[in-house]
């Protein structure tokens, strides 16, 4: 490093000679200089969430909720309809997509506290592309939303899910493109909202109808046809979906257990793979970041 | 606090050719609302130039619209020699900005938030520790780089802010009434960090300002009111400008005063802040004359050399706290229809 001078001496107003550190150059936008907006913007995100144990804990109380007050009170009830099968972990996959939503979702609410805040016009005036800021605030929220994915990831021992290695990669990349793609919706709506009380209100208002619609707590064949238009059209669902079939896939039940709770999703009666459902959620999240990355650019 | 003046000179300094900012007939309007209305003016490298005029008058708008953040609605400026319509990315990367609120995270170290704006700028990466030490120093806030923002007074994050617009070697700094909000004391700090700058770094200063005696400390001053500059020099210029004291008289009825003062002395008084002001050229003589003439009960006198009160007075025909006060129901307008339209 550089430092040749001991610049303790100007100190205090008043003292003296200009101190011989070379005059820096801002250089003209480049590929390089985005890429180090992206990933400082990315970075204050993790520095941000690892300071906020609060928000750590606070965003685990509701998957934990599901899966161990819902997922153990109605066991009984739905006993008859479960071929054996734990309700509780007929839930989890549920339960590591909601994990993702609500860290995500509060990842880009942040966004929203920066504008109140004023940190947002700082970013907004430097001299790199809007476009950079954004995705560095997407992916940013997708790593911690995973990160708090992957605390619900461990807890599979609990409700009888193996830990097979294969399995939990499959898992950990599902909740990535999710958490990714709830942090552009969140960020396209946030770019819109500018109180932070009314993105609250917004988000409650989309993200609950997401996670019933989705499957999450009940299979997703056999529903009344109204049920079943609206559980297409959630996105959530195709999340929800793949990810039940991974976990599926590593148990050891019966077909007909199989056949009930996991019957997949189909289009007009046609099986969607696993794939194109994970890339049904990716296109989605890229759209909402395109079209976030047009309303940041488009403003002042 | 005159002594304090920088440069203190009366030369009027003639902005060469090649302007630090150089601005020509810059317009905004927001819907109905006129906040800029057609100004001109050129600062020149390494100047000292203050705005000078009440909420309201058009100062923030103007310098949103020299850091590129609001379009002009028509005019043409340059910063640091590039258009801030068609270059804007070139001006942002020649100018630091303070702004009146804070644009710090809280949540991060001082350090951790001026790391932050090094990458942004694209500062070479072996310079920023250097450059960072340098500029913290600066302002003294070198000792406290592991602190959280949040745990810092007002004073401090405002020298944070300067220290962190400075971190890529800005050609021009701009400050938004850098002592807002801030105590006399911490003001004062403030101002002696900012003189200090000047004398360490090539760079020209902008600034805007609504208390009277910081304007003193600038090189020149615009006075801005209702949306155009009404006047443009150097403070001690302004003063010599006005060229006569201000008295200031209590009286048992105000009303009364004035018109008397107008029959006798054939002088122009005007009420401001529960008292009656006029300008005379020598109080000290005219004060006699007026307890022997004046009929009406007079319970206080004082006289006071020109100020840049008076010169604010004299060009815009109010005191500036008047102006603010007036300016309040339309700046409201204003803020409001910038809101939505934001």
């Amino acid at each position: 490093m550089a430092t040749t001078a001991a610049p303790s001496e100007a100190r205090r107003p008043g003292a003296g000679a200009p101190l011989p550190v070379p005059a820096v150059h801002v250089p003209a936008g480049s590929l390089r200089g985005d890429l180090r907006a992206i990933k400082i913007v990315w970075q204050r995100e993790l520095i941000r969430f690892s300071k906020d144990k609060l928000r750590m804990a606070t965003s685990l109380v509701q998957p934990f909720l599901f899966l161990f007050v819902l997922g153990t009170g109605l066991s009984h009830l739905a006993s008859a309809g479960t071929h054996g099968v734990n309700l509780r972990t007929f839930v989890y996959p549920g339960v590591l997509c909601m994990a993702v939503l609500f860290t995500a979702m509060f990842s880009a609410a942040s966004l929203v506290w920066d504008r109140e805040f004023g940190f947002l016009r700082e970013m907004m005036v430097a001299p790199v592309r809007r476009s950079s800021l954004v995705l560095g605030k997407c992916l940013g929220g997708a790593t911690v939303a995973s990160f708090q994915g992957v605390i619900v990831l461990c807890l599979a021992g609990l409700v009888g899910v193996p830990y097979a290695p294969v399995l939990l990669l499959e898992i950990f990349a599902l909740q990535l493109v999710l958490a990714f793609t709830i942090t552009a919706f969140g960020v396209m709506v946030a770019a819109r909202i500018k109180q932070i009380q009314s993105f609250m209100a917004v988000t409650q208002m989309v993200m609950l109808p997401m996670y019933f619609l989705s499957g999450a707590i009940f299979p997703v064949s056999g529903l009344p046809q109204w049920l079943t238009i609206l559980n297409r059209l959630d996105p959530m669902t195709y999340a929800v979906d793949p990810m039940r079939r991974l976990v599926f896939d590593h148990l050891n039940i019966s077909a007909a257990a199989r056949r009930a709770l996991d019957p997949g999703v189909t289009w007009w009666g046609w099986h969607v793979p696993t794939l194109l459902e994970a890339g049904v959620v990716a296109a989605i999240g890229v759209a909402c970041l395109f079209v976030a990355i047009v309303e940041f650019s488009g403003r002042e | 606090m005159s002594e304090a003046a920088a440069g203190g000179g009366s030369e009027a300094l003639a902005p060469p050719a090649a302007a630090s900012i150089s601005v020509h007939g810059l317009t905004k309007s927001y819907g109905e609302v006129e906040a800029v209305r057609g100004i001109d003016f050129d600062v020149a490298p390494g100047e000292i130039f203050g705005f000078l005029g009440p909420n309201g008058a058009g100062k923030s708008t103007t310098i949103s619209m020299l850091c590129t953040l609001v379009k002009p609605t028509s005019g043409s400026a340059t910063v640091a020699g590039f258009d801030v319509n068609d270059q804007r990315d070139s001006v942002r990367r020649n100018i630091g900005l303070v702004f009146q609120d804070t644009t710090l995270d809280t949540y991060l170290t001082a350090e951790q938030n001026m790391r932050l704006h090094a990458e942004l700028y694209g500062v070479e990466r072996e310079l920023v520790a250097p450059r960072m030490r340098q500029v913290l120093e600066m302002v003294g806030l070198w000792e406290r780089r592991k602190s959280a923002v949040a745990t810092f007074s007002g004073g401090m994050k405002r020298r944070l802010e300067i220290a962190r617009g400075l971190m890529h070697s800005p050609r021009v700094l701009f400050l938004d009434e850098p002592t807002v909000g801030l105590d006399p004391q911490t003001r004062s700090s403030i101002w002696s960090y900012i003189q200090e700058l000047k004398r360490a770094e090539d760079i020209t200063i902008f600034l805007t300002t609504h208390y009277m005696d910081e304007a003193e400390y600038c090189q020149r001053i615009a006075i801005m009111d209702k949306g155009v500059i009404v006047v443009l020099d150097t403070p001690d210029a302004l003063k010599a400008s006005v060229g006569h004291d201000r008295v200031t008289l209590q009286t048992d009825d105000d009303d009364a005063a004035i018109a008397e003062i107008g029959d006798r002395f054939q002088i122009t008084a005007q009420r401001s802040e529960g008292a009656v002001i006029l300008g005379v050229a020598s109080g000290e003589h005219f004060v006699p004359r007026l307890f022997a003439e004046l009929t009406v009960p007079i319970r206080s006198v004082s006289v006071s050399r020109p100020s840049l009160d008076d010169v604010f007075m004299s060009y815009t025909g109010t005191t500036i706290r008047d102006a603010e006060a007036s300016a309040g129901e339309q700046r409201r307008a204003t803020v409001a229809m910038f809101r939505r339209g934001r």
